[in-house]
């Protein structure tokens, strides 16, 4: 079945290099990184010593000549369309990241005032607007993370669980309810929430019945955890104590820090979580799915009840699933663009401003492409740090869930 | 019912392979509560998109007024009318233009896609020249870029090669996805040898065995990626945001942002904000129900791009 197939490799991916073996069967060498550099000796003609004994059945060398030739042909249109939009572009915005640049003049002509590392240093060390912005989008991007990833993970978890049992005769049903948000366009999905949320929309209606006053959400900058603890009367919002306004870090006072998602961002986090689960929820179905029989039946044999089962047997054979719908989560929620663009652009008081909308608006609104690139590659290597530190904590646990197989 | 949970192992294995719950069925309460648990959940990913379809109708007063309102109280279809340009030229949503615009590009891109991610993926699958298991490594790299760091690269690229606003710019960029390419490679080598082989006897060249008897193996992997590519460019924002400025390019993603975050002066017309969101969902949403399947798999195949 191509479902199942799909999925194993999906699973794999993440592993990285060790599962380049699996992932290529055919591919000469065993680390796609590393192996068939072009001084390797994977030279075409497949003669050679490695190539031999894995492809019993190719014809005789002579039969093969110009395949090299072919394969570049054939690969040429992905080479030249990643090349140039790709890895050239990523090499023309560092070195733009390293100039003064407004948008006008040729920014590789020396027109424009080369300042070396300069826009990094104004959003990372020096005292300034452009470091309290970006401190503040990170630590908005930092409570989106911290509440979207774990909620759309556990939310996903628990539907494909439910979907999962036999005993629901609508299972196709459900899994395409809960699924469709994510195939649909995020700007559409966006234009929705933003009627949903308004002052008097759908949401407060809806409260309003419980005798619940909801937020006027999208113009609401209060820190959900500063008002949650102001309500209950411990930190007063409006004075807060000496020590969290005194001392600040990048720029921002601990108390703003620590002041929570605003009410406009948990609109937001709402939005992604309800528009992933789905996808989240389909990854672990498969999972769900491909949990061997046999090892169900031999728990139940054993007498386990339904808990024991949960947390003996299925929760550890999803283990390698859940890592990897974390990693995905993670990075794209580093990455939330479309809909801060659609429903608040940073407002309000800068709550829902995050790292790549903020690369967004300085270079394109405030002209500013220098400082803009130099927020995006600072938001490139932050993603790939979180990627790789995912990678290697998936990777020391990688041969546990093997012995389940 | 509950008996064959107890039957003897040989008998369940015996069973399809999708049968009967291995611990038997919950008992009556748990069900109810699966079920009411499993029905508010529903509810809650159904409401959005019936409010929507229910809006769209609406007077924009009536919109205004009774926001969860299910019947709308006076029934209309100016909302349609003007995204058509049947009445009031639209308010400054000159729809049919994103429309055409979003139409032109998926088509294009996925047209591209599917001819450039299949040469890829079947040279990189089959194919033995120098410098393949690097350029393989790279198409994996390329999956782990975050699109959004991106953005500046683009415009920067498009705007040094005068392809910033044109629509070269906004389809080229997107004629070859990594993700694309992988799939058609594990398709590729799941295909036996032997089939090439024998075309190539049959005295068939490289192009003729690609183009007619490896290919139309691939329909299963091509359709997957024809539905992914159209989904995927028909909903792509941030590159046409970058890569363009004038309203003549201007697609369905791009305007109704611009329209619903004021760019526009849209004001309040939520029947209009959502009607328009609704017709950009419906090509999406036509080829998810009748395809699913294939949305299913990419689900699971393509989790490895985001």
């Amino acid at each position: 079945m191509p479902f199942r197939t799909t999925h194993r490799t999906a699973r794999h991916l993440p592993r990285g290099a060790s599962s380049g073996p699996r992932l290529a069967p055919g591919a000469v060498g065993g680390d796609p990184r590393t192996a068939g550099s072009p001084g390797a000796p994977d030279a075409p003609g497949g003669s050679g010593p490695k190539a031999a004994p894995r492809t019993p059945n190719t014809p005789p060398a002579g039969r093969r000549r110009g395949e090299g030739a072919w394969g570049w042909l054939f690969v040429s249109p992905m080479v030249l369309i990643l090349g140039l939009f790709l890895v050239l572009p990523i090499l023309m915005a560092l070195w733009v990241s390293l100039l003064d640049w407004d948008g006008q003049s040729n920014p590789f002509t020396g027109q424009a005032k080369f300042v070396g590392l300069d826009n990094y240093r104004a959003l990372l060390t020096e005292d300034g607007l452009d470091r309290t912005l970006f401190a503040t989008s990170l630590r908005n991007n930092v409570y989106y993370v911290a509440l979207t990833v774990p909620l759309q993970t556990g939310l996903a978890l628990v539907l494909a669980l439910i979907v999962n049992q036999r005993l629901l005769r609508a299972r196709g049903a459900l899994r395409t309810t809960f699924f469709f948000p994510s195939v649909t366009s995020s700007i559409a999905v966006s234009t929705v929430f933003l009627f949903l949320f308004q002052g008097s929309g759908a949401v407060n209606t809806l409260l309003s019945w419980i005798g619940v006053k909801g937020p006027n959400w999208f113009a609401d900058s209060r820190g959900v955890l500063s008002t949650l603890l102001g309500g209950l009367g411990i930190v007063d919002p409006d004075h807060p104590p000496g020590v969290l306004a005194d001392h600040s870090f990048m720029g921002l006072s601990w108390y703003e820090w620590l002041s929570g998602p605003s009410v406009a961002m948990c609109t937001i986090i709402l939005l992604a979580v309800w528009t992933t689960s789905g996808t989240f929820m389909l990854i672990f179905l498969a999972a769900l799915q491909d949990i061997p029989r046999e090892l169900e039946e031999a728990a139940a044999i054993e007498g386990v009840n339904r808990r024991q089962m949960l947390r003996h047997v299925t929760l550890p054979a999803l283990r390698p699933v859940l890592f990897l719908v974390l990693t995905l989560g993670t990075i794209a929620t580093w990455q939330v663009f479309d809909q801060v663009y659609v429903m608040g652009q940073g407002a309000p008081g800068n709550t829902t401003l995050t790292p790549a909308f903020l690369s967004y608006s300085t270079a394109f609104d405030d002209a500013d492409f220098g400082q803009g690139a130099a927020i995006a590659f600072i938001l490139l290597a932050l993603i790939l740090l979180i990627t790789a530190l995912q990678r290697w904590a998936l990777r020391e646990r990688g041969p546990r869930p093997g012995r389940n197989r | 019912m509950n008996a064959t949970a107890t039957a003897a192992p040989k008998a369940r294995a015996a069973a399809p392979a999708r049968g009967r719950p291995v611990l038997g069925r919950f008992p009556l309460p748990l069900r109810v509560l699966g079920y009411a648990l499993v029905v508010g959940a529903a509810l809650l990913y159904l409401l959005p998109f019936a409010l929507q379809l229910v809006t769209g109708f609406k007077t924009d007063p009536d919109a205004a007024a009774h926001p969860l309102g299910l019947v709308p109280t006076t029934p209309t279809t100016a909302a349609y009318q003007r995204l058509f340009g049947l009445s009031q030229a639209g308010d400054g949503v000159p729809f049919l233009r994103w429309l055409g615009n979003s139409t032109l590009i998926a088509v294009l891109v996925t047209a591209g896609r599917v001819l450039f991610d299949s040469m890829a993926g079947y040279a990189l699958a089959r194919m033995r020249f120098r410098g393949r298991s690097l350029l393989f490594g790279f198409v994996v790299g390329v999956m782990a870029v975050p699109g959004v760091a991106l953005l500046i690269p683009k415009f920067l690229v498009l705007n040094t090669f005068g392809l910033f606003d044109t629509y070269t710019g906004m389809i080229l960029p997107l004629m070859v996805d990594a993700a694309g390419i992988f799939i058609m490679k594990q398709f590729f080598e799941s295909i036996p040898r032997e089939v090439e082989e024998a075309a190539r006897v049959d005295g068939a060249g490289v192009i003729r065995t690609f183009w007619s008897v490896v290919l139309p193996m691939a329909r299963p992997a091509l359709i997957t990626l024809t539905i992914l590519s159209f989904q995927g460019s028909w909903n792509e924002f941030t590159h046409f945001l970058v890569a363009t400025q004038s309203g003549q390019y201007e697609t369905l993603t791009t305007g109704l942002a611009r329209f619903v975050s004021g760019g526009l002066g849209g004001g309040t017309q939520y029947p209009l904000k959502l009607a328009a969101a609704l017709l950009a969902t419906v090509p999406v949403a036509a080829l998810f129900f009748c395809f699913q399947r294939y949305f299913v798999q990419g689900a699971n195949s393509g989790a490895v791009k985001e």
